[in-house]
């Protein structure tokens, strides 16, 4: 039996090929029917086997190497837009053709292949170096591509990190944004309440100090209506008398002239008092009004001496007991200023109250021969500013108090007794309120001065 | 004649005091002074000291209070008659009238004065004057 043993290396060759054509061009994924036609490369080859018993088949192993080549060429062609694949198509040309050409001066010339060996010996070495080469150069490529690929993959795997980790930043942020706002909306609600309390307690301070004058009112207003009821009585006897006078045979024309001139005086006073009475109400009243913050023109004077006599009062009605010289100097060039006269009586009722308290204080520990003593004078500066200057000859403030007077809610005085807001809110009303300042000069157990500067 | 000394700070005092005691002071009653301090009343007392009989103040003043006045009187004048003295405030509290009783007060009325229950007082006075 004569079998062409030579068409098992071919065979051979091509299960190799085929296998090696796979994994360089990753065929299962790329071309996937002709991968599993690839799967049959030996059959032409154990056909071509199996026929060859019998006859002549000495150059069907080079056919069949030629088919092999075909088929990988078909290939590669097939995969051109791979690089390593035209890569091979190039690697493998020239040794195609090499063996094309010697399969068919083998075939029908053999003469010409013995006179030519050595040019078929040395074209088949550069065929042979040429495949070497290129394919080197293909799989080159090929890894090449695949650590392109490679970084691609990693490059896409950062870049979905990334954006997960971006999503994730950007989910972290909305929270964070959310808890801000919310924040926000809380630290808003709870300044909007701030801001309320404020004005309560403002308010509050406001009527406070109101309680603390009712009692001064009244005596203030009891005055002028006591005037105005003993006036009233008293004029009614002199029109008594009058009338009698003129029923009398002998009337007195002086006396009833005098007593018509009384009357004339009377009605007057009882004018006078009633408005003097009617005056303190709307002081009244107006100190307790919210404040409009409307600045109208203000007799700083009569102001001063309004709230001088309110508080004066206003302590004599809890200390009966006590009594104070006051001395008043008015300085007429102040005039009239343009002011919030509630806030400005508010501070004014506010350092006078203080005052009458500081001389009490130091009264009730001197006793006999200390005199107290308040004083308010106004004046207009030389630059044109207005100054009040309110003193006292009380217990006088000691350093350390002196910085936190102005401070709210800051009180030396017993629970119950001050808000603490009194020199706080004055403060506040003479600077921002006013543009001026308010600065305090003392010593202890010797007085105190507050001077008011307002601009002119 | 009965030499009275009003002592207040609100000068319509006096006017108020001339018309209600007007028929009094014509006919010689009474004679009526008057001082808006009682500093002032002290001063005028030191020029007048033995004429004037009763003395009506006021407690509340600014400077010298009544009660004040009240004590200088008491140790200026202890001699015999000492000058009849008549308290008079807004605040009728206890604790003024009882201080003004200690300090040597006559008497102590409340504003506003009752004019007609004053007139009686002084009526009362009058016999213990003659």
């Amino acid at each position: 039996m004569d079998v062409n043993t030579s068409l098992v290396i071919p065979i051979g060759l091509s299960l190799v090929a085929v296998r090696w054509l796979r994994q360089l061009l990753d065929l299962p994924t790329r071309l996937p029917r002709l991968n599993r036609l690839l799967d049959w490369i030996w059959a032409p080859g154990v056909a071509l086997l199996a026929l060859s018993v019998g006859w002549d088949s000495h150059l069907l192993d080079e056919v069949y190497q030629l088919f092999i080549f075909g088929v990988v060429l078909y290939v590669l062609l097939r995969c051109q837009d791979h690089r390593p694949a035209r890569t091979l198509v190039l690697a493998l040309a020239p040794f195609v053709a090499y063996s094309l050409v010697e399969l068919l001066v083998a075939a029908f010339g053999k003469s010409l292949l013995k006179s030519y060996d050595d040019v078929f010996e040395t074209s088949q070495g550069f065929t042979i170096i040429w495949l070497v080469t290129f394919v080197l150069i293909a799989r080159n490529q090929k890894k090449h591509l695949e650590r392109e690929r490679l970084e691609r993959e990693k490059e896409a795997e950062d870049k979905r990190r990334i954006e997960a980790e971006n999503s994730q930043l950007e989910r972290m942020v909305a929270e964070r944004t959310a808890t801000l706002t919310q924040q926000t909306q809380e630290l808003q609600h709870a300044l909007d309440e701030l801001k309320i309390t404020q004005d309560q307690l403002i308010q509050s301070e406001k009527m406070a100090s109101l309680g603390e004058l009712t009692a001064g009112i009244a005596h203030e207003i009891q005055n002028p209506l006591n005037f105005v009821t003993n006036f009233s009585d008293v004029s009614a006897e002199l029109v008594q008398e009058l009338l009698e006078e003129q029923q009398r045979p002998d009337r007195d024309p002086d006396l009833e002239a005098e007593l018509l001139q009384d009357l004339k005086q009377n009605l007057e006073k009882i004018h006078h008092h009633g408005q003097r009475a009617a005056s303190i109400v709307r002081g009244m009243l107006e100190h307790s009004r919210q404040s409009t913050g409307e600045r109208q023109p203000t007799d700083l004077n009569q102001l001063a001496d309004e709230y001088l006599r309110l508080a004066y009062h206003g302590l004599r009605a809890k200390n009966k007991a006590f009594n104070a010289t006051i001395t008043t100097f008015f300085d007429p060039a102040v005039g009239s200023i343009e002011a919030v006269s509630q806030d400005l009586g508010r501070v004014l009722l506010n350092l006078f109250t203080n005052a009458f308290y500081a001389v009490q204080k130091r009264q009730e520990a001197a006793g006999a021969g200390f005199v107290p003593t308040v004083s308010v004078a106004t004046r207009r500066n030389a630059q044109g500013d207005i100054e009040i200057r309110v003193q006292d000859n009380g217990t006088g403030i000691p350093e350390d108090v002196r910085q936190k007077i102005f401070q709210p809610f800051f009180t030396t005085k017993p629970t119950g007794e001050g808000t603490g807001l009194g020199l706080s809110l004055s403060y506040d009303i003479v600077t921002k309120g006013h543009g001026g300042t308010i600065e305090v000069e003392s010593a202890a157990g010797q007085g105190t001065e507050f001077i008011i500067t307002l601009p002119a | 004649m009965m030499k009275i000394l009003v002592v207040d700070d609100e000068a319509d005092v006096r006017t108020l005091f001339e018309q209600r005691f007007r028929r009094e002071i014509r006919s010689g009653q009474f004679a009526f002074s008057f001082a808006y301090s009682g500093e002032e009343a002290l001063d005028y007392l030191h020029a007048h000291a033995s004429e004037v009989v009763l003395i009506l103040s006021d407690i509340n003043m600014p400077g010298m209070s009544g009660l004040e006045l009240l004590r200088h009187i008491r140790e200026e004048y202890p001699a015999p008659p000492p000058p009849q003295v008549m308290m008079i405030t807004a605040y009728g509290d206890q604790e003024s009238h009882d201080q003004a009783l200690r300090l040597g007060a006559n008497d102590f009325l409340t504003k506003p004065v009752d004019f007609a229950a004053l007139k009686a007082k002084l009526a009362a006075m009058e016999p213990h004057e003659n």
